[in-house]
């Protein structure tokens, strides 16, 4: 079930959650740990809506002037 | 496993600790107890147990360390010790020792708290330095302090506390009642070494009564050299002089103490050992006047060593200077090549270059030597296989020739085509160090074709620039492959040439493609002067165009279309397509879309199709030939190159008076209250926007008038239309009207009450009363228009003097911030401990300096 952001601007793009699976693959191709990714911190606003835990990681789908969108990820964080 | 996948050891610094070092620790790691005051004996040998003794190092040629067996230079020196007679404040940790005294009983030595506190306290301490840090936890010490200040009365053995100050600069007062040293230190024994958290003190690598020296460590001699002067003298360091007078004074305690002296004399004796050890290690202590040379001047200490602009820090590490570099005023040159760098003769007679003498060579550089450091090319120094260097003078010159080798290195002066970096400050991007070649010329500035101006961001206005020449065949190497100037061509922001044509050059080459002929005969003079050869490229016929000349340069079978600046005017203008077949200019003008910085794609396919080598070459001919092409043609902005026809003025002058009547309409509408406002607006604030609009457009028609009028042919018009410099605004405001002075977006309203200058009726809001220049400068501007042009003048020039090292900053901690950040192998960039900062390089794994303007031109890429 994916609920709305509830942001609804111009300048908050489209986060999603992963997918436990996607996750893994996520971090087998980069071949990293959570540790390495970029941090979201768990009260943002832009994910509340996801119900997000520690070490989710959240798929973000920006806008970009070089390349139309482009792909982010972060990694939930608590601290 | 395979050697080459191991992952590679590294370990992390997790903390470092400074420390105190103990008496015992000073004894352990001394190489001798110095006893005596002397320095040399009669035959001005070190004198055993003295301030020079050789166990503490050599800093004589010749002599052995007795401690370690090397020469100079290879030893590093050792620490020595002497015994002080009494014990003496160190004056660095006097605050220290106060808070001590105070915070803990003077009977007992427990810290003036109740037990289950201290504890309490403790493991607070410990839990805000693993959340917080030290930083925190040792403001929380503080307050700790604080509190055991005011305690007076010891909670363990219930004694009265007495009220102990400091009397600066190192006396410690109980009730008004001076406190010896020794006293001092047996009361910091007392202290339990599980109270000495509460004070941040780890009790595992210090303890308080460290601070009460008895020992003094005696440091090496090799950082106290001495210098020998011309006169044979020896002149020692200051710290020398003073670890003398420390030495002196301690002997003279100890052989009264033994003496049984009266306590007086005693006592004299040990505050003069307190004050120089003092000053021994800070001499610029508030209280005590600092211990001088006979001379007068205070001596360097340790504190002064490091400490200051002067200091070791900010001097010696901050601030380190480089060797075999140059520094001197810039000056253009269009005639030496892109890449290389005009260096005077007197410049290159002081730079070498170490050459290493093989039986091949040893005929070629036998030469240098024979010609020694005066007469270029020289050599100015040779170094033995041993590494000792020796001058060639006059006298030497002969003994070197007979004495050089296979294995000697011959510093020869610098010499054309070596390879020097040379650098521009502020470098704020690679470009502003770039490797060019030396060509050693007459005069005392460094040249440099303007075509490279645009990458160092410089002008002949006065600037200076350096030179660094590498010393090693490794660092030669490098720099050639990574820093010449060919590397650079193409700028890695935007993917367009940054080394490109640019003034004169632009103006040349547009001057001859657009309309130049030539006879044959001058056509073949012109090309040769600028260094082409190949002629082949020139047409069978005894008149030859621009265009024909220009193809001469271009590397044969080259296919370019691009557009001119023409083409944003006319389309359909013959010239406003660039077209290049078979390496031949068809159709087109060379202008700045073409040639110049960051425009244009013609030198960017060149780099692209023939490679960097070619294209530096292509476009140093380029450069001279537009430079020619003015020389032989002429080329100037008269005065006259400002004038319109009558005509064209009268129209001016009636589109001028149209706007000056519609403002007054406007005004009259205001005044009548007739004018709408503009929604969030007041009404003034509509009138002024009206009247900008109204003023500005009517400025502009003066800009088309004068473009439609004026002879297309001056030089002025050219260097406009080719884009060479200025632009139509400049144009207009020289022939047409000046036009409206801003001040921060508004018309110019402060000065005078209800008006900006006297010579204006009160509340005028007519354009000329705020700044409305109707006048060009060639007609001369009014003295009130004047001042607004100077109100407006000021203030841009204030804009740009407070912005430029404020944006300079910003720009600075940004690159700072980025510096090591890099594209990994899988596409996402990194900073240094791998954590990813951006998934896709600029989101679209573009590498700028690989596109062509910071796109890819799939359409080419299709093609092959």
């Amino acid at each position: 079930m994916v609920k709305k952001s509830k942001i609804n601007h111009i300048l908050v793009p489209e986060h999603k959650k992963l997918s436990d699976k996607a996750k893994k693959d996520l971090l087998d191709k980069y071949n990293i740990t959570l540790n390495e990714l970029p941090r979201i911190h768990l009260s943002d606003r832009a994910i509340s809506h996801l119900e997000p835990k520690v070490d989710d990681v959240i798929m973000i789908i920006r806008k970009s002037p070089t390349a139309g969108e482009s792909i982010f990820y972060r990694r939930v964080v608590n601290e | 496993m395979d050697e080459e996948y191991e992952t590679p050891i590294f370990k992390k610094v997790s903390s470092i600790e400074f420390n105190f070092l103990s008496p015992t620790m000073i004894k352990k790691m001394a190489a001798a107890k110095v006893v005596t005051p002397e320095l040399y004996d009669k035959e001005g040998y070190p004198v055993d147990g003295g301030l020079m003794d050789i166990r503490l190092g050599v800093i004589d040629p010749g002599l052995k360390c007795k401690t370690c067996g090397s020469k100079l230079k290879e030893c590093p020196g050792h620490f020595g010790y002497i015994e002080l007679a009494r014990p003496i404040i160190h004056i660095k940790f006097i605050h220290l020792i106060v808070t001590l005294l105070q915070s803990t009983c003077r009977e007992c030595g427990r810290a003036l708290m109740a037990q289950a506190s201290i504890t309490k306290h403790i493991n607070h301490l410990e839990m805000i330095r693993k959340k917080k840090g030290l930083i925190e936890s040792f403001d929380y010490t503080k307050k700790i302090i604080s509190n055991l200040r005011s305690t007076n009365k010891c909670p363990h053995c219930k004694r009265r506390q007495q009220k102990i100050k400091l009397e600066k600069p190192s006396s410690i007062l109980e009730n008004e009642k001076r406190i010896s040293p020794i006293e001092i230190r047996t009361r910091l024994e007392k202290i339990r070494d599980e109270d000495l958290a509460l004070f941040g003190i780890n009790p595992t690598s210090f303890r308080p009564e460290w601070s009460i020296l008895t020992v003094l460590p005696i440091p090496p001699v090799t950082m106290r050299p001495s210098i020998t002067l011309e006169s044979g003298e020896r002149s020692e360091d200051d710290l020398t002089h003073k670890l003398g007078d420390i030495v002196r004074i301690n002997q003279r305690l100890f052989e009264n103490i033994n003496a049984g002296a009266p306590e007086i004399i005693i006592e004299d004796l040990w505050d003069l050992l307190q004050y120089h050890i003092t000053t021994y290690f800070d001499n610029d202590i508030a209280q005590l006047p600092p211990a001088r040379h006979r001379s007068g001047q205070p001596l360097k200490t340790l504190t002064e060593r490091i400490k200051s602009k002067e200091g070791r820090i900010r001097h010696n590490l901050a601030g380190k200077r480089t060797n075999f570099s140059s520094r001197t005023v810039i000056s253009p040159d269009p005639m030496i090549k892109i890449n290389e760098v005009g260096i005077p003769k007197e410049i290159a007679m002081k730079l070498t270059i170490p050459e290493r003498v093989t039986t091949w060579n040893i005929d070629y550089l036998k030469e240098f030597v024979k010609r020694g450091a005066d007469k270029y090319p020289g050599c100015n120094y040779i170094i033995r296989p041993d590494g000792k260097k020796k001058k060639i003078t006059d006298e030497t010159k002969e003994a070197a020739l007979e004495e050089i080798q296979p294995g000697y290195i011959v510093e020869r002066q610098l010499m054309n085509g070596d390879i020097a970096i040379f650098n521009r400050q502020p470098s704020l991007h690679r470009m502003s160090m770039m490797c060019h070649r030396v060509r050693v010329l007459p005069h005392k500035t460094f040249r440099l074709n303007p075509a490279v101006c645009a990458p160092y961001n410089a002008d002949f206005d006065g600037d200076e620039m350096n030179i660094h020449i590498p010393q090693t065949e490794e660092a030669r190497a490098e720099a050639e492959i990574l820093m010449q100037v060919q590397t650079q061509l193409i700028s890695p922001r935007y993917g367009l040439a940054i080394i490109s044509c640019n003034q004169d050059a632009i103006s040349g080459n547009y001057i001859l493609t657009k309309h130049m002929k030539f006879k044959r005969e001058e056509a073949v003079s012109l090309l040769l002067s600028i260094g082409e050869t190949d002629l082949s490229a020139l047409p069978n016929k005894d008149i030859v165009t621009g265009k024909d000349v220009f193809s001469c340069i271009l590397p044969k079978g080259f296919e370019f279309h691009g557009q001119s600046r023409l083409y944003k005017k006319d389309p359909k203008d013959p010239d406003a397509i660039v077209k290049i077949d078979n390496g031949k200019l068809v159709c087109g003008i060379m202008d700045s879309d073409n040639l110049g910085e960051g425009s244009g794609l013609l030198l960017r396919n060149l780099v692209k199709h023939y490679g960097a080598d070619a294209t530096v070459e292509i476009l140093g001919k380029m450069y001279r030939l537009g430079a020619k092409i003015l020389l032989k043609r002429g080329f100037s902005t008269p005065i006259s190159d400002m004038d319109i026809p009558q005509k064209a003025k009268d129209e001016i002058e009636e589109v001028l008076q149209k706007a000056e009547n519609t403002v007054n309409e406007l005004i009259k509408q205001y005044k009548e209250g007739e004018l709408e406002a503009f929604p969030g607006r007041t009404k003034l604030e509509t009138l002024e926007f009206k009247i900008l609009e109204v003023l500005n457009k009517a400025r502009n028609e003066t800009g088309v008038i004068v473009l439609n009028s004026q002879d297309l042919t001056s030089d002025t018009r050219i260097m406009v239309d080719s884009g060479a410099r200025g632009n139509t605004l400049n144009l207009a405001q020289m022939s047409g009207c000046v036009g409206q002075q801003a001040l921060r977006g508004q018309r110019i309203n402060k000065g005078y009450f209800q008006r900006t200058l006297s010579c204006f009726k009160r509340n005028d809001l007519g354009p000329a009363a705020h700044g409305f220049i109707r006048n060009s400068f060639k007609k001369g501007l009014k003295p009130y228009e004047f001042f607004f042009m100077s109100m407006t003048g000021r203030d841009s020039l204030m804009d740009t003097a407070l912005r430029t090292p404020k944006s300079g900053y910003l720009y600075r901690r940004l690159a700072n911030a980025l510096q090591d950040l890099k594209v990994e192998y899988d596409g996402t960039v990194r900073e240094a401990s791998g954590h990813i900062i951006q998934f896709e390089y600029g989101e679209d794994n573009i590498d700028v300096s690989k596109s062509e303007g910071g796109k890819l031109n799939v359409a080419r890429i299709l093609k092959g």
